[in-house]
């Protein structure tokens, strides 16, 4: 049953409750819902459907909103089952316009409620850019922070997925350089469980990343931990020589450098960023004070980046502990070419150890 | 006229500049001033002075330059057809002209522009019971509301030309479609503007200082819509709003506070917007939206017939209350200019779209009699005599003879006119008493939540600013 078959009329129960909009401190990480064993083996997509259905549980307030994310679950299936479970009214497939998604959930939001917005793929936000660029990030900001914007938008991003154009992109630098939104990306289903609830819990407007070429990767997820806070950085590998920095699917390819590089006798830390804007650079400075050497690496283009920032942001911080220049190891910046050549186009384990040797000569 | 506007005439002056774009509109608050008899304030610095009497010369020079332009138009006007290598030219000729842009499609009118109720048995017929319901007080607040908006309008033009706004968005002509909409709404009704609406601010109760702060540089906001009756804040990306409108809609409908009956507690949403964000996406995207959820929702069109130069026929070949039909949303045209039709029609939209029967469109036919702002210069893009047509059809005007016609005597306008100049003078002194706001307010607010980057940067600006000798700290009043 989708939105359209039914309309939103007076009859049926109102969704909210006693909770009063505005009330935006519910407590969502508290405790795992009753069909979730307390750890489990979970995909990321899996790990964040529960985390989903969690966060709606705990609050009547948050609505899931996106094409095809009702009776399908989604292309990805990360909603699967919500609707069954909470309705059409709380899990609504929206008419195909991405700008009318972002611009309804703004007036939503205004309303009390904390939408959850699914884009379909990264290269089809842009029709929904100018909702969120121009009145999403500014609209409290413009209230004078009468008015909240605590309203989601998961972006399934990044390549290795083998698909068309628009399919594989990370856009992730032209919201991170827009005032009032945050930004965030999971690299484990462990921290896509916890990370998405924080995310809705957030009265300020979160682009969530989602790494689709990790979706199907298993991964330990602990719904008994409390929550690491959402704009925090963490050291995923510890080592003395050289600082990798990521986020995302990258986080997986550094691993895999770090480990290719201590069978050759370099030992090299891992830093996995989580969050884009703001960016949690203390573990980061941290780090180069103690290895003198920076790698960033991400699947975007690299000029005016995420990577290119944290490049000039540690050298002001970090100078005289460096040994030698932060290096980036981005996408070309160029178009994402076709399926075919996504593996020379993308970043992989040689690609970051080329800059890490790079940096060892220095 | 059925050409296009001629060319755009290269000798004109620059965008921008300075020229006086009002015409000689009847301020019924006080006849003996014209809008362009715009008086130097006696409170305004002579610096401020100066400025003024730099912008009365550029005023001049531009008047003259604009009557060129007004020629030429006049010259394409008797030739039908004969372009004049003007761009639209090259495309194929649209089936209306700018003056066929009002082509009537059953307009409900309740009073002729001559101030008469109308007593044919047309569908405006249907609407004189709501008006024959309201009493005196409420209809001569009618006229209150536009004689004091249009007041209002004024002063913030001349303050515009006298350097203490950076910028005026006038809506002179617009107030009875204005007023008699917003006095239709309820007050539990949330009510979204573009950012022309000051007579609809009025009427739901905001300090009409708030607008001026908008233009005088010191907030993007200016007040806050839970206090003021839920009218929301002016929004400047054309269109935007008309999302967030069907989305605050959407989110009545999940509440479940409409349609249970009671017109005194169901909520509804009204949204303003203009001829020319009918072509932007987000418009059709807030129609699609609204038919699809069904909202308790009301798309106010004010068709002013221009979108500052492009003519309406240019964003549309069929008249524009015929667009919401292709949404599944009924539509219904009124004269924009009679305030009791925009009144009694909105009054019944809303009702029944709080009532749960879904979404309505209203098509208010009204004219921008003023430019677009003060930068612009509508000289260059439309005829005289297209504004002169207009003119006759003020809606305030043809009002005060249907109040006089039911018994109200130059005592009653006498004292709205006085309480409009009171209101534009008190506009007046505490427009020149706005400060710039407090540096703080580049980073309060971008979040809600704590975020180290503004907090930093906050930080770092007042040891910065601390940091400087007095007299070169910026921002502030320096």
């Amino acid at each position: 049953m989708t939105m359209t078959d039914k309309t939103m009329d007076a009859s049926a129960p109102a969704p909210r409750g006693d909770t009063t909009p505005g009330d935006a401190t519910q407590p969502g990480t508290a405790h795992p819902g009753p069909a979730q064993p307390a750890v489990a083996q979970l995909p990321m997509a899996k790990a964040l459907n529960a985390g989903l259905q969690q966060a709606m549980r705990d609050d009547p307030r948050v609505l899931m909103m996106g094409e095809d994310i009702g009776p399908l679950g989604g292309v990805f299936r990360v909603t699967e089952h919500l609707q069954r479970e909470f309705g059409p009214k709380r899990v609504l497939d929206t008419p195909l316009a991405e700008s009318g998604i972002i611009g309804t959930a703004i007036g939503l939001a205004m309303r009390g409620y904390r939408p959850v917005c699914e884009i379909q793929f990264d290269g089809f936000i842009f029709p929904g850019f100018d909702q969120i660029t121009t009145q999403l990030a500014k609209m409290t900001n413009r209230h004078e922070g009468q008015v909240q914007m605590p309203v989601v938008i998961r972006v399934p991003y990044g390549g290795h997925i083998g698909a068309v154009e628009h399919h594989q992109e990370s856009p992730e630098a032209y919201f991170a350089h827009t005032p009032g939104l945050r930004l965030v990306s999971p690299s484990t289903p462990n921290d896509a469980y916890w990370m998405i609830q924080e995310a809705i819990q957030s009265n300020d407007p979160v682009m969530f990343f989602e790494p689709k070429s990790r979706y199907w990767h298993k991964g330990e997820v602990d719904m008994t931990a409390s929550a690491v806070p959402l704009h925090s950085s963490r050291v995923v590998r510890t080592g003395t020589e050289v600082t990798l920095v990521g986020h995302g699917a990258m986080v997986t390819v550094l691993l895999q450098a770090a480990e290719l590089a201590a069978s050759e006798g370099t030992s090299v830390e891992v830093i996995d960023l989580r969050s884009l804007s703001p960016i949690d650079y203390e573990p980061i400075v941290r780090s180069v004070q103690k290895t003198g050497r920076l790698v960033v690496a991400s699947e975007a283009p690299g000029f005016v980046s995420v990577s290119s920032e944290i490049a000039a942001t540690v050298t002001e911080r970090a100078f005289y502990s460096l040994e030698a220049p932060v290096l980036r190891v981005t996408g070309f910046d160029a178009p994402f070419p076709p399926a075919k050549l996504e593996t020379v186009y993308l970043p992989d384990a040689d690609r970051v150890l080329d800059a890490v040797d790079r940096a060892m000569a220095y | 006229m059925t050409s296009r506007p001629a060319a755009p005439d290269d000798q004109a002056g620059p965008i921008g500049n300075e020229k006086d774009c009002e015409v000689t509109v009847p301020n019924p608050a006080n006849p003996a001033q014209s809008a362009q008899q715009a008086p130097a304030s006696e409170q305004a610095p002579a610096s401020e002075q100066a400025t003024a009497s730099k912008q009365a010369q550029a005023t001049d020079h531009a008047a003259g330059q604009a009557q060129g332009a007004a020629d030429t138009q006049a010259a394409a006007s008797t030739q039908p057809g004969k372009g004049t290598g003007s761009f639209g030219r090259a495309w194929p000729a649209a089936s209306t002209g700018p003056d066929e842009n009002a082509q009537p499609v059953e307009t409900i009118q309740v009073l002729t522009p001559e101030g008469v109720l109308r007593a044919d048995d047309g569908p405006s017929a249907d609407y004189l019971p709501v008006i024959e319901s309201l009493g005196d007080d409420l209809l001569r607040r009618f006229h209150r509301d536009m004689v004091v908006t249009r007041r209002f309008d004024m002063e913030a033009a001349n303050l515009q030309k006298q350097g203490q706004l950076g910028l005026w968005v006038p809506s002179v002509g617009q107030e009875g479609a204005q007023v008699g909409s917003a006095h239709a709404t309820r007050a539990q009704d949330h009510v979204f503007p573009a950012y022309r609406e000051h007579a609809i601010a009025m009427v739901r109760g905001v300090d009409l200082l708030g607008v001026i702060g908008l233009l005088r540089g010191t907030t993007h906001g200016g007040w806050n819509p839970a206090e003021v009756d839920n009218f929301h804040l002016y929004t400047l990306v054309i269109g935007s709003h008309t999302l967030h409108s069907t989305g605050y809609a959407m989110g009545i409908a999940l509440d479940g506070n409409y349609a249970t009956g009671n017109p005194d507690t169901d909520e509804a949403v009204i949204v303003y917007f203009g001829d020319g964000s009918t072509s932007q996406g987000d418009v059709s995207e807030a129609l699609v939206f609204a038919a699809s959820y069904q909202t308790p929702q009301v798309f106010f069109l004010q068709n002013n017939h221009w979108a500052i130069s492009v003519p309406v026929s240019t964003q549309s070949r069929v008249p524009l209350v015929q667009r919401p039909m292709g949404f599944g949303i009924p539509g219904i045209q009124i004269d924009g200019n009679d305030v009791l039709a925009s009144y009694a029609v909105t009054a019944r939209a809303l009702d029944e779209t709080r009532a749960g029967r879904g979404p309505r469109f209203i098509e208010a036919l009204t004219y921008r009699i003023g430019a677009h702002t003060s930068s612009d210069d509508p000289t260059k893009y439309r005829t005289d005599a297209e504004l002169q047509s207009w003119v006759a059809k003020d809606p305030i005007p043809r009002y005060e003879k249907f109040l006089r016609s039911r018994g109200a005597g130059d005592d009653v306008f006498a004292a709205i006119a006085e309480e409009a100049d009171d209101f534009a003078a008190d506009i007046r002194r505490r427009t020149l008493e706005l400060e710039s706001p407090s540096t703080d307010k580049i980073f309060d607010h971008v979040y809600s939540d704590p975020h180290p980057v503004i907090d930093a940067q906050k930080l770092w600006l007042a040891e910065y600013e601390d940091s400087l000798e007095p007299e070169a700290a910026p921002g502030g009043d320096a």
